[in-house]
């Protein structure tokens, strides 16, 4: 016969097994918030993961959009903005910016006349202390409605399957107006001739407290000069850099930066969908570049220019992006400034 | 004083279990916010900032009164090595609940991040712009808030521990509401 378990003895070993299962709990509640309990979340890091080439990321570089050149100039606001947005920004004035063109690729070493996509990142500051980030590119509209799909994109990109961009395609129609602008849209030879647009809306609150969706662009000054592919592939893989850097020596580039208003019923939430041509547009200002820096020891190389650092009277919208967005670049933030040594600076060093 | 205190004083027990809200909340938001791209993510870290902030202050605060009123004595029968374990868990604690905060603000700051806490209500950077300075502060945010969390899971067992098993009324110093009941020295 066994011996019985004396009661003491057996409540506190009712009482030990109480607090681990508390203690296992709050371990596994803590562990299912991390994602760790879900390989299948699409989580920053995994977003970020699915930019870099099957070779690996380019250490020390920014994840996508990879290939860039510093500047930096002013934006000068007119009066127009102020009775759209409160923010300090559109009140008349002239304000610093710092800014990178860049190269839609995550290669830093991408030839500039293989990559279809050019953006712009801009950091506008105001004397109230608040900045202004956006990061624009040329493309008219998204090429998917969502960042689930953008994520698909990369995969269906990546993948040797034949068939995975015929299926993603086939998921996403949307897709399909993106080919059709790829093949059709003139090239540049310029980064000054581009026109660049913000894609996601956002909302601008006024001095009344209305609210309004808008979305934004850039429309060069410059008179864009369509230059056939074949023609700018021979002019060398970094000619966008030595092109910028010569034009801006002789004279600085403007901008006008337009805000575009929606209507009610305009697809807000959804940038692979231009909104109708006929909508109201309102010049806000003008943006200035007026000195070009290499990346390397330039200012804008350790800059996050996160869509979602904006000052008030600017918010996010109901349009997903800017979110997962401002997730991912700071993912790409943390691992490219930790990478530092993979991507030094020349100035402090003894360079020739 | 001539009689020894039993428990934490009101204000005490009140910073105590405020805390203890604000820093379980902190470290879900915190690992939750970095493992979505969905719009809670902007949600997640317009919280985490004020509530950082917050911490902070109520940590200073805390940490003035526990110098001030002190606390009640372990039971004298306590093992020494649960003894050690209970002083060394609580300056971790302490060190935690200041450090993180100021981590946090550091690694922003050398980022070159503006420290939002309300719409158009900012911080003021506390260090320059540094790649090296943000990556160590990064880093030891992170690591740290993972301690941050063992510690707190050991210091709940150890709490649990002294309501259910040993009864020694260490819980009740920090648990128990209402008027302190007067009970012989011995008991």
């Amino acid at each position: 016969m066994t011996e019985p378990i004396p009661p003491a003895r057996r409540s506190a070993l009712g009482s030990l097994v109480a607090i681990a299962l508390v203690v296992g709990a709050a371990a596994a509640a803590f562990a299912y918030t991390a994602g760790w309990l879900s390989p299948r979340r699409l989580t920053p890091d995994r977003l970020v993961d699915a930019l870099a080439a099957p070779t690996g990321a380019a250490l020390g570089h920014r994840r996508n959009h990879a290939k860039g050149i510093c500047f930096t100039g002013t934006f000068a606001a007119n009066e127009a903005g102020s009775a759209l947005s409160k923010a300090r920004v559109f009140t008349p004035g002239t304000y610093p910016v710092l800014g990178r063109f860049n190269l839609g690729t995550a290669d830093p070493h991408a030839a500039d006349a293989a990559v279809r996509v050019r953006g712009i990142g801009i950091r506008i500051a105001t004397p109230d202390g608040q900045e202004w980030r956006s990061a624009m590119i040329d493309l008219p509209f998204f090429p998917v409605s969502t960042p689930e799909a953008f994520h698909g994109l990369l995969l269906a990109t990546a993948s040797k399957d034949p068939e995975a961009m015929k299926a993603f395609a086939g998921a996403h129609p949307e897709i399909g107006a993106f080919g059709a602008w790829a093949k059709a849209a003139p090239w540049t030879g310029s980064y000054a001739e581009e026109r660049y647009n913000s894609i996601n809306s956002f909302l601008f609150t006024d001095a009344a407290g209305t609210r309004k969706a808008v979305r934004w662009s850039i429309v060069p000054a410059a008179q864009p000069v369509a230059v056939p592919v074949e023609e700018l592939s021979r002019r060398g893989p970094d000619f966008l850099e030595q092109e910028i850097v010569a034009r801006v020596r002789a004279g600085p580039q403007s901008w006008t930066m337009v805000v575009t208003v929606a209507e009610p019923g305009d697809p807000t939430g959804d940038p692979s969908q231009a909104w109708p041509a006929d909508r109201r547009a309102v010049p806000v200002g003008v943006l200035t570049v007026d000195r070009i820096q290499a990346e390397r020891d330039g200012p804008c190389r350790d800059i996050n220019f996160d869509p979602t650092v904006l000052p008030s009277g600017i918010a996010t919208s109901d349009d997903p992006f800017p979110a997962a967005r401002a997730a991912a670049y700071a993912v790409s933030y943390d691992r490219r400034t930790a990478e530092a040594k993979d991507y030094p600076r020349t100035a402090t060093g003894a360079a020739p | 004083m001539t009689e020894i205190r039993k428990r934490f004083t009101p204000v005490q027990r009140l910073l105590h279990w405020s805390m203890a809200a604000c820093i379980l909340a902190m470290l879900f938001i915190g690992v939750g916010m970095v493992s979505t791209i969905t719009p809670a993510y902007l949600t997640l870290v317009s919280i985490h900032k004020p509530l950082g902030l917050a911490i902070l202050v109520l940590a200073l605060l805390r940490l003035g009164v526990r110098l001030r009123s002190g606390a009640p004595p372990l039971p004298a029968d306590l093992p020494a090595p649960m003894r050690l374990a209970a002083h060394l868990s609580h300056y971790a604690l302490y060190g935690l609940m200041l450090a993180m905060p100021l981590l946090g603000w550091g690694m922003l700051s050398a980022a070159a991040y503006p420290v939002v806490l309300f719409d158009g209500v900012r911080l003021p950077a506390i260090l320059p712009q540094s790649e090296s300075l943000h990556t160590l502060l990064w880093r030891a945010h992170v690591c740290l808030a993972f301690a941050f969390f063992g510690v707190i899971l050991m210091h709940v067992g150890a709490a649990l521990f002294h309501a259910l098993v040993r009864r020694d009324g260490v819980f009740e110093a920090m648990a128990s509401v209402g008027p302190e009941t007067e009970r012989a020295p011995a008991e």
